[in-house]
């Protein structure tokens, strides 16, 4: 641990983004503990006046349900589907990308033709469409951010590939007859991390505003799921009145957004990946 | 001779460290009159490029001058504003770095970028210039200058490229010009070529000139004064006779004494090394720094402060050497003359063999064309390698030696011809289509000390992979002790394989890619250039090492280099290659003496020191026709060479030459490089 702090200490923006990824991750994962109330349970009392209170801290939504409580499941939520779309999305940009720059040729040409027809289309209507046509699910909003995010990740993979397979040890190790497989991902890809892991916290800073959207659109995981997004949709119309409803969802979405870039930035700047 | 035109005293400058300061240049002092040159000469590390680029008020982040003064002119610039120094840069003093091609910018054309360097430092009209511009290009021997004012950088080759920016550093008329290793990365024709361009035009111009090298023979050939560099400090400075004619410190005896010359043969084939390594910057010595290398080191007299004191001989000539006064014998180690395996059978057979390569369309297929149609990497070649021999292979870059040796590592297949492996054809078989035995076979030791080892594997790891690969051993136990023996017999110590390749030097990466190579006791090793990127006193240790291994083992090498007088010192046979193709073939005694082919002819007039007038600077493409060195060829038969295919001339002995020349003339061919 104290090398890695060590690590991060001369850059100051990247421990910022670390402290509040983390910070929210520990929400996440400790929300039974900490949560003060269950994030569906209504109190009726609270509706008649949702504002904060010594009861409910950051007041109640519309239905009486404690804001604080939702925003620390919502967490959860958030922890969930952003790591798990973005791990999925990179996995499948990597392993089409690494062999599309190594190889060359036909498989090449084709992996570069698809991502261009992908990449034409901007990535919330891709996101309308399936979830539309899929239903909301988690699993669906998974194959949505993969679809959308697989082409730049490949372009990104194939793009380091390309100037790593002129190496010389990639060439002794096709001297000494590896596979295909081994060189691109033993020789290759761990070179390739650093550019990755920058766009990996650069794409989940991105997908965390994505989920938010969806749930905004009405498109997130279904209700009584507590979620960012929903929660600021729910409560939009009521701005005017009980601005805390909104403004809070979007406080958390934007400081987890800022970490996730904070952190990017960092990375990137110091050379630390 | 008129007021100096660069006074620098007692420089010391230091870079922040983790654990406080380090000082890389000590107590630097250096009197530079107009029109003097002056080469400044030292291993990487030892604080030559810090040094000069003082002179200019760069200094890396961290860096910053402890003490001392520089004087350009009479002013003191340490204390020099951001603006004082820009117009001091170019101005006063212009430098040439090391890359010329990242010192273009890529998107304007060399007329443009020449333009502005001028109107930048001079007043005056665009057409004045533009002409100025032209004048320049043509003084740093550019052909048709027209032509290039409208290229971009890309469009122009290496040499053409420094030379641009030469000519774009001469544009604002600097007092002083400082070259930063600007021969690093060009073939040694055009190396050559370049070196003895500076040198005209320093003396033409006359302005001052400061050369920084690790190369002490190159910078001796164009400057008057010489001052190597040692851990920081310049521990001998003189003429360039008294260095060369008699060097006082042991360090610039040492490093004389490490390059093999091109002009004769030796007895023996391993080179004279210096042991050790130079300090890490950081690490105090007191005393002199050498002391730990030196092998006339007294204790109790160099290691003492005293020791490093400046020391003033006959002809304005400076020594930092406790012993400065005795007489010490140049260190020789004992080359005992040493037994050889004889050369066995052969191992390697190519017949006609040729490499091109196949254009692509849009969806990355190879398109269906005439082979005969298309420039070949390697042309026709035929060539046969014998047990435990050193053949090497010399050309300069474009010769397609690099393609040959990838197509018998299996990176490449050829297009046409035969290359018997252990009497198997391997001609279109890459390195996953052979059979294990084979991959074990032959191995190859790369160029770049950069590029050979992955930045992301650990020293054990990247041995063990090729032990567990290539090596006839099961277990991890027995892999791991294989990786010990094997990081033994490069000399590096045991605890290296937890070491990442960044935390080597780049002589100690070149080691743990040689013993990659021997992982599993090859029979042929294929050296790609091993030492050409490494400083001098490393490079002597690395061959020293291969030759040892090779002998040790019987391994049949195949050493590919640029590198003359390290070709004539170790191998049994030479191919010179040009153009793709075979020029000439023999043993080193017929290559480097007449009768020789007219294009090795160039290429040794270029390899020795002070021959100049190296013939066709600008090396237009190969002709598809007839003799590929026709264009280039001071004796070409016209209507004969370009047309026609050279025969081959063979003495029973086995030296061969593709020329049109008759023997005899191949002789005559020595007569016109005297006139120089």
């Amino acid at each position: 641990m104290r090398t890695i702090l060590r690590r991060f200490s001369p850059s100051p923006s990247a421990l910022i983004g670390v402290a509040l990824i983390v910070a929210w991750g520990l929400v996440a994962l400790l929300a039974p503990l900490i949560a003060p109330y269950d994030p569906s349970a209504i109190d009726f009392a609270a509706a008649a006046d949702p504002h904060p209170s010594l009861a409910h801290w950051l007041g109640t939504d519309s239905s009486g349900r404690d804001i604080l409580s939702r925003l620390i499941w919502g967490a959860r939520t958030t922890f969930t589907v952003v790591p798990l779309a973005v791990v999925s999305a990179f996995a499948a940009g990597i392993l089409l990308g690494v062999p599309a720059g190594y190889f060359g040729g036909w498989f090449d040409a084709l992996v570069s033709r698809l991502s261009d027809v992908i990449l034409a289309f901007p990535a919330l209507i891709i996101y309308i469409i399936l979830i539309t046509a899929l239903g909301p699910s988690l699993l669906n909003i998974i194959i949505a951010v993969t679809l959308a995010y697989a082409p730049g990740v490949s372009r990104i993979a194939r793009g380091i590939t390309l100037a790593l397979r002129e190496q010389d040890y990639v060439a002794a190790a096709q001297a000494r007859g590896e596979s295909s497989l081994y060189i691109m991902f033993a020789e290759i890809l761990p070179n390739a991390r650093g550019p990755l892991i920058v766009d990996l916290c650069l794409r989940a800073g991105y997908t965390v505003i994505l989920t938010g959207t969806l749930g905004f659109l009405g498109l997130g995981l279904p209700p009584p799921t507590p979620d960012w997004g929903g929660m600021v949709v729910e409560s939009a119309h009521l701005l005017p009145i009980a601005w805390h409803m909104a403004v809070f969802p979007c406080v958390a979405i934007a400081s987890l957004v800022i970490g996730c870039n904070l952190l990017a930035d960092g990375l990137r700047k110091e050379g630390l990946t | 001779m008129s007021a100096p035109l660069l006074v620098v005293d007692n420089l010391h400058i230091a870079y922040r460290g983790d654990k406080g300061d380090v000082t890389v240049v000590k107590d630097f002092s250096l009197t530079l009159g107009s029109a003097e040159t002056y080469g400044l000469v030292g291993e990487s590390g030892s604080g030559k490029s810090t040094a000069a680029f003082a002179l200019l008020g760069y200094l890396a982040e961290g860096g910053r001058i402890v003490s001392g003064s520089i004087k350009v002119n009479g002013a003191e610039i340490t204390t020099l504003d951001e603006e004082g120094l820009r117009r001091l840069r170019g101005g006063d003093i212009a430098m040439v770095y090391q890359e010329p091609a990242s010192a273009l910018n890529p998107v304007l054309t060399i007329g443009r970028q020449l333009v502005e360097a001028r109107l930048a430092h001079r007043p005056g009209s665009k057409a004045q210039a533009l002409a100025d511009a032209a004048d320049m290009l043509t003084k740093v021997s550019i052909g048709d200058v027209q032509a290039m004012l409208r290229r971009y950088p890309h469009q122009l080759s290496g040499g053409q490229a420094q030379r641009v920016v030469i000519a774009m550093a001469l544009l604002a008329e600097p007092k002083l010009l400082v070259l930063d290793e600007p021969t690093t990365g060009l073939d040694a024709t055009v190396e050559a070529g370049v070196v003895d361009l500076i040198g005209e035009l320093a003396r033409k111009i006359g302005m001052g000139l400061l050369y920084i090298s690790h190369n002490l023979a190159l910078v001796g050939r164009i400057c008057e004064r010489v001052g190597v560099m040692y851990a920081g400090r310049v521990v001998e400075e003189g003429s360039t006779r008294d260095i060369f004619g008699r060097p006082r410190h042991p360090y610039t005896q040492a490093l004389i004494a490490c390059r093999p010359a091109v002009t004769e043969g030796t007895a023996s084939r391993r080179l004279t090394v210096i042991p050790g390594q130079p300090p890490a910057p950081g690490i105090h010595i007191e005393g002199c720094a050498f002391v730990p290398r030196c092998p006339h080191a007294v204790p109790g007299r160099c290691d003492q402060a005293a020791a490093i004191a400046v020391k003033t001989l006959a002809g304005n000539h400076f020594v930092r050497c406790a012993r400065a006064d005795d007489d010490l014998a140049i260190a020789a180690v004992a080359s005992e003359a040493e037994t050889r395996p004889l050369p066995g059978p052969e191992v390697i057979r190519i017949e006609h063999l040729s490499k091109a390569y196949l254009p692509r369309n849009a969806f990355g297929l190879a398109r269906r064309v005439d082979l005969a149609q298309l420039p070949k990497a390697n042309d026709d070649i035929s060539l046969s390698v014998r047990q435990s021999e050193i053949l090497s292979v010399v050309g300069e870059s474009g010769s397609g030696k690099s393609t040959l040796a990838r197509i018998l590592i299996g990176l490449e297949e050829a297009s046409e011809g035969r290359v018997l492996l252990l009497d198997q054809d391997v001609a279109r078989r890459r390195a996953w289509r052979r059979p294990r035995s084979l991959l074990r076979a032959l191995q190859m030791v790369f160029q770049n000390p950069d590029s050979t080892l992955n930045p992301s594997h650990k020293v054990g790891a990247i041995i063990g992979r090729a032990v567990k690969r290539l090596g006839q051993i099961q277990g991890r136990q027995a892999i791991t002790a294989r990786v010990d023996e094997l990081l033994a017999q490069v000399q590096l110590p045991q605890s290296f394989v937890g070491k990442y390749p960044h935390e080597l030097s780049g002589g100690q990466r070149q080691r743990v890619g040689i013993a990659r190579a021997f992982a599993g006791e090859p029979d042929i090793i294929i050296a790609d250039e091993p030492v050409s990127a490494l400083d001098v006193s490393v490079q002597a240790a690395i061959v020293n090492l291969l030759l040892d291994m090779q002998r040790e083992a019987g391994t049949t090498f195949v050493f590919i280099s640029h590198d003359l007088a390290l070709v004539r010192h170790i191998s049994d046979r030479v191919v010179v290659m040009f153009g793709g193709r075979i020029m000439e073939i023999g043993r080193p005694a017929e290559i480097f003496a007449p009768p020789y082919h007219p294009y090795t002819e160039a290429l040794l007039q270029a390899a020795r020191e002070g021959r100049r007038k190296v013939p066709a600077f600008d090396p237009a493409p190969p002709p598809r026709t007839g003799c590929r060195y026709a264009g280039r060829c001071p004796r070409r038969i016209d209507g004969l060479c370009e047309i026609k295919e050279p025969p081959r001339q063979a003495t029973p002995d086995g030296h061969v030459i593709f020329c049109h020349l008759s023997w005899e003339q191949f002789g005559a061919a020595q007569t016109f490089s005297e006139g120089d």
